[in-house]
């Protein structure tokens, strides 16, 4: 575990860059360029962190930044991986580069998982973080493979019939896991010691990492920009974000949550899932919670906990 | 020195670019560009390259890979065709505008549907305003050459875009001929190493592909057309060089017998070979016919083609693809305009030939030729475009 001292004071992700007032991509990116370890290289999905951050002639970020396209941040960070090691081959490069990308849930669970698949079975050496804030947020709060049943979005609207999204979300960590990849994990930016231990420990990896980090989006959320963190926390605190890592295959539970608050607390406190407290979508809470509940029992039971 | 080896076009290209001593090669494999990354692994597994080739899941990544190792300063290669090209769609234009000097190989194939693996140009014509250089070769000499050639062309801080060496799919690219080969010494001593005008070199840091909005994007398309307006300095220049260690004289257009020619056809890839054949035949018979080749096809060489032209009463344009709606074929599209632009007026059809990898023969070419001399003779076109070799 990091402590406050351990970290640097330079800001690589600097003020000035135009996310909304408690943004999680934004806390979680400076986070995240605390964690470094040398000479690093960013790669940017396009989303929220890559509009916001980089507006021409303008840009937040003090590490060489690239952004290509949406789908393809991993792609991109193989071929920037590959051309190192040729190039060090060749000896016209001599020292190692750390490559991060940075991808939202869309770009990631979505349009972008044929790219990272394909990057984290060739075994490219680069740490993937997708920070999911749980829908389009970038486009307008469109619903995305990683939306939460039940969550209006504007394309998952509360409607009269259909409360919200009917899907469940995608276990982002066990496709990761499943490509046999040497370490994944997921995170909440309100347990800031436990992301930055393990982007730490991402780098390290002389491999393929993917950290997944719940993101807070108080515009698409719907709660005040004050809350982000606490929000983060609760999601925890509730067990809808359980905080693990899988170490070459080998799961552990980070953060145990033994009493933990029901799904409610969390769902209470977002705008985006008002709708399901009317009597006629109380189910729908219930089925949250199962999901929960399930789920936790799903991943403790992997960690050996249960 | 040179020697000669059997080659196929697409063996020849995979040759190219081992000797430019490629940093990375991302990939994926379709029909009928499979023969370059099949030798291309050869190579890599036999440690005959420090080429990293990163065999990816899609075309899409393939094209992303490429623009990522780009930016680095190392020297990139790829190659596609058809549905692939179509993939790489998006990030085409990401490469270019980013000024990656990347070169490709494209296999010309037809789109589908229906699904086809045949050569048309109806690939490379779909993304031909993606702003990247693109060349038309006519056999596997001339991938070889062009290939060498497009590094140094893409590479040169003057240019800086990348390139694209069109080959006919199966004509070209599995049929194999005599390839008149350099040196490795010859060729590393002519590409050199990349020089990049700038990276994405931790230590200096940079920020590439911010987003640019009202204010600035516009002026980023203005120098992009200004960097491929600039680039036939250099093209020049690069073939200048070629010409004096190979003997081998490149340029934007090839023609053959367009000095006293009245009627010529204009056409890309292998079929002007053919071409060339039966204008020679009808030569012999007598009849002022000639032929013109562009081999840079973007920039368009108007100029050229319009000298090659300017004795000449009829001309048709061979298009080995359709653009459905338009007023022409795509090629005859460039060629009509260019001739417009300078006020040049000449008497000019449009023949869709070919798709799907329909043949051309020499016959379907002699009767294109005469109906173009009766047009010389006559004046009148009967038919603006004419579909050659489809059942109608």
């Amino acid at each position: 575990m990091a402590t406050l001292r351990d970290l640097s004071t330079e800001e690589l992700f600097t003020s000035g860059h135009r996310l909304c007032a408690g943004c999680g991509a934004g806390i979680i990116a400076r986070m995240t360029m605390k964690a470094l370890r040398g000479p690093t290289i960013v790669v940017n999905a396009t989303g929220c962190l890559e509009v916001a951050s980089t507006i021409y002639p303008y840009t937040a970020w003090k590490v060489s930044w690239v952004h290509i396209a949406f789908e393809n941040a991993a792609a991109v960070a193989s071929g920037i991986e590959a051309a190192y090691k040729a190039m060090m081959k060749r000896n016209a490069w001599g020292k190692k580069v750390d490559i991060i990308a940075f991808a939202g849930d869309g770009g990631t669970f979505d349009i972008g998982i044929q790219a990272l698949s394909g990057a984290l079975e060739r075994g490219h050496d680069f740490l993937y973080i997708c920070y999911d804030n749980e829908a389009y947020m970038n486009t307008g709060i469109q619903r995305s493979g990683a939306t939460p049943h039940g969550a209006a979005t504007t394309t998952s609207p509360a409607g009269t019939k259909i409360p919200g999204k009917p899907e469940f979300k995608k276990d982002l960590i066990g496709i990761c896991a499943a490509h046999g990849i040497e370490y994944a994990a997921t995170a909440s930016p309100a347990y800031w010691n436990d992301y930055i231990t393990k982007v730490r420990k991402a780098l390290e990896v002389d491999g393929p990492a993917v950290i997944h980090v719940f993101s807070p989006c108080p515009v698409g959320m719907r709660f005040d920009s004050s809350k982000s963190i606490e929000v983060a926390r609760l999601a925890v605190q509730t067990r809808y974000w359980p905080v693990y890592e899988v170490e070459n295959g080998r799961y552990k539970l980070n953060i145990k949550v033994p009493k933990p608050k029901p799904v409610s607390e969390f769902l209470k406190v977002q705008g985006r899932f008002k709708h399901l407290f009317q009597p006629k979508f109380k189910h729908v809470i219930d089925e949250i919670q199962r999901y929960v509940d399930e789920n936790w029992e799903r991943i403790t039971k992997l960690c050996g906990e249960a | 020195m040179s020697r000669i080896m059997g080659l196929t076009g697409d063996g020849a290209v995979a040759y190219a670019v081992k000797q430019c001593k490629v940093d990375v090669v991302a990939a994926y494999p379709i029909t009928p560009q499979t023969l370059i990354v099949e030798e291309f692994s050869e190579y890599v597994h036999n440690g005959e390259v420090h080429t990293e080739f990163i065999c990816v899941e899609s075309e899409h990544s393939a094209m992303s890979a490429c623009v990522g190792a780009s930016l680095t300063g190392a020297r990139v290669f790829t190659a596609t065709a058809s549905q692939g090209l179509a993939l790489m769609h998006e990030i085409l234009y990401i490469a270019s505008s980013l000024r990656c000097p990347i070169v490709m190989g494209v296999v010309n194939r037809a789109l589908s549907a229906p699904i086809n693996i045949h050569c048309d140009h109806s690939d490379m014509m779909g993304s031909r305003d993606c702003g990247w250089i693109q060349i038309f070769v006519e056999n596997a000499q001339e991938a070889y050459d062009w290939v060498i050639q497009a590094f140094r062309i893409a590479e040169d801080p003057d240019v800086l875009l990348p390139v694209t060496v069109n080959l006919d799919g199966f004509i070209l690219s599995h049929s194999l001929e005599g390839v008149e080969v350099l040196d490795d010494a010859d060729v590393e001593k002519f590409v050199s190493t990349r020089k990049p005008v700038f990276t994405i070199d931790p230590d200096k840091p940079i920020t590439v592909g911010p987003i640019c909005f009202t204010d600035f994007f516009f002026e980023t398309k203005r120098q992009h057309v200004e960097a491929m307006n600039n680039s036939p300095k250099t093209i020049s220049k690069v073939n200048d060089e070629f010409a004096e260690l190979t003997g081998r004289r490149y340029g934007f257009i090839d023609t053959y017998e367009m000095d006293d020619a009245e009627a010529a056809i204009i056409c890309l890839g292998s079929t002007a070979g053919s071409a060339m054949a039966v204008a020679k035949k009808l030569r012999d018979e007598g009849k002022r016919v000639g032929v013109i080749k562009p081999w840079v096809y973007r920039p368009f060489p108007a100029e050229q083609i319009i000298d090659a032209c300017k004795d000449l009463k009829a001309l048709a344009v061979l298009d080995r693809a359709c653009s459905i709606g338009a007023p022409y074929g795509p090629l005859c599209n460039d060629v009509t305009a260019a001739l417009y632009k300078e006020n040049v007026r000449l008497n000019v059809f449009n023949v869709i030939y070919g798709l799907g990898g329909r043949d051309i023969t020499p016959f379907d070419i002699e009767a294109i030729f005469n109906e173009t001399l009766e047009v010389a003779k006559t004046g009148l076109i009967k038919k603006p475009i004419k579909f050659v070799g489809v059942r109608e």
